[in-house]
């Protein structure tokens, strides 16, 4: 099966560390995400923030790959926040009933408590 | 020849009718195994092989199908999350990932006081037992097993069967204009 590279963002920040992934996740991404998301989670020791503004679309298979991480964090005592969902990726998340699950959050501002 | 029962998700009668295509023709009975659309001429009708990289494509024609056909940007986008998890269903289940099966996407605006947008998806796969496919229980959170859940909960009905000479057909039905669905996850309970 031919997989598509996930250009995915890092921003190190003192007390956490923010994932930007860039474009859809589906099928044929979500393996390359998935990938990088584990690198980051192995060496995380601080909360991890997946901004998902840039991500316009996700099907089940990108769902799978948040919930592996979201599992991975808790494992691992670390703080997993959402943030910046767009109504698509959101009502995915909603059909699931997994918004209920995942801490989700409007900015990343919000994430690091400094929003108004 | 297998004569298996398709196995069908479908709101009360009252609804809607699973059993017959509205609009075109005589009724089929309910519950055949024959090809039961086979005598529609889809307004839309692509092949391709079993590859993942091909999702966005389809996904942008069925934004652009979707949009002319009058439907919201929401409902575009809750069709395309549908026919993405079937597709994603016959790469990863029916073809085991192979990349060169070959899948079949078809959609036919019915036309009737209520219209409709048939979408089909027909491999040549091995037969899935019908009775396994169902939505698992929501309330365990763990990856995967969404993907019917997903498509149960969009499309008015859902249902799967046999093809004559081997594979699978999954035919879908979504309301357009003033009868669309206007539920989200959390206002309908699992089955």
């Amino acid at each position: 099966m031919s997989d598509q590279t996930m250009n995915v963002v890092i921003d190190r920040k003192p007390d956490m560390v923010v994932v930007r992934p860039e474009g859809d996740i589906d099928l044929a991404s979500s393996p390359s995400l998935r990938a990088q998301l584990r690198e980051i989670v192995d060496e995380a020791s601080e909360a991890i923030i997946v901004d998902l503004e840039a991500v316009p679309y996700m099907d089940s298979s990108g769902v799978a790959t948040l919930v592996e991480l979201l599992q991975s964090c808790r494992q691992k005592g670390l703080d997993l926040t959402l943030c910046q969902l767009g109504e698509r990726v959101l009502s995915v998340f909603q059909i699931a009933r997994l918004d209920g699950v995942f801490k989700i959050a409007g900015s990343i501002d919000e994430c690091t408590g400094t929003a108004d | 020849m297998m004569n298996p029962v398709p196995a069908t998700t479908s709101k009360p009668d009252s609804e809607k009718n699973t059993s017959s295509i509205p609009g075109r023709g005589p009724a089929e009975p309910a519950m055949s195994n024959s090809e039961p659309t086979k005598e529609l001429i889809p307004d839309i009708q692509m092949e391709f092989f079993s590859r993942p990289v091909y999702l966005g494509v389809i996904r942008r024609m069925l934004d652009s199908l979707c949009e002319r056909m009058g439907l919201d940007p929401h409902q575009s986008a809750r069709i395309c999350l549908a026919v993405d998890e079937a597709i994603c269903n016959v790469i990863r289940h029916g073809y085991d990932e192979s990349p060169d099966g070959r899948i079949t996407l078809t959609l036919t605006r019915l036309e009737k006081e209520n219209p409709e947008l048939l979408i089909e998806v027909l491999d040549r796969a091995k037969h899935a037992d019908l009775d396994t496919i169902r939505s698992r229980n929501l309330d365990e959170v763990r990856p995967g097993g969404l993907g019917v859940h997903i498509i149960n909960e969009i499309m008015e009905s859902v249902e799967y069967s046999h093809r004559e000479g081997g594979g699978m057909r999954l035919t879908m039905r979504h309301p357009l204009g003033s009868s669309v669905k206007k539920t989200t996850g959390s206002e309908q309970s699992d089955e």
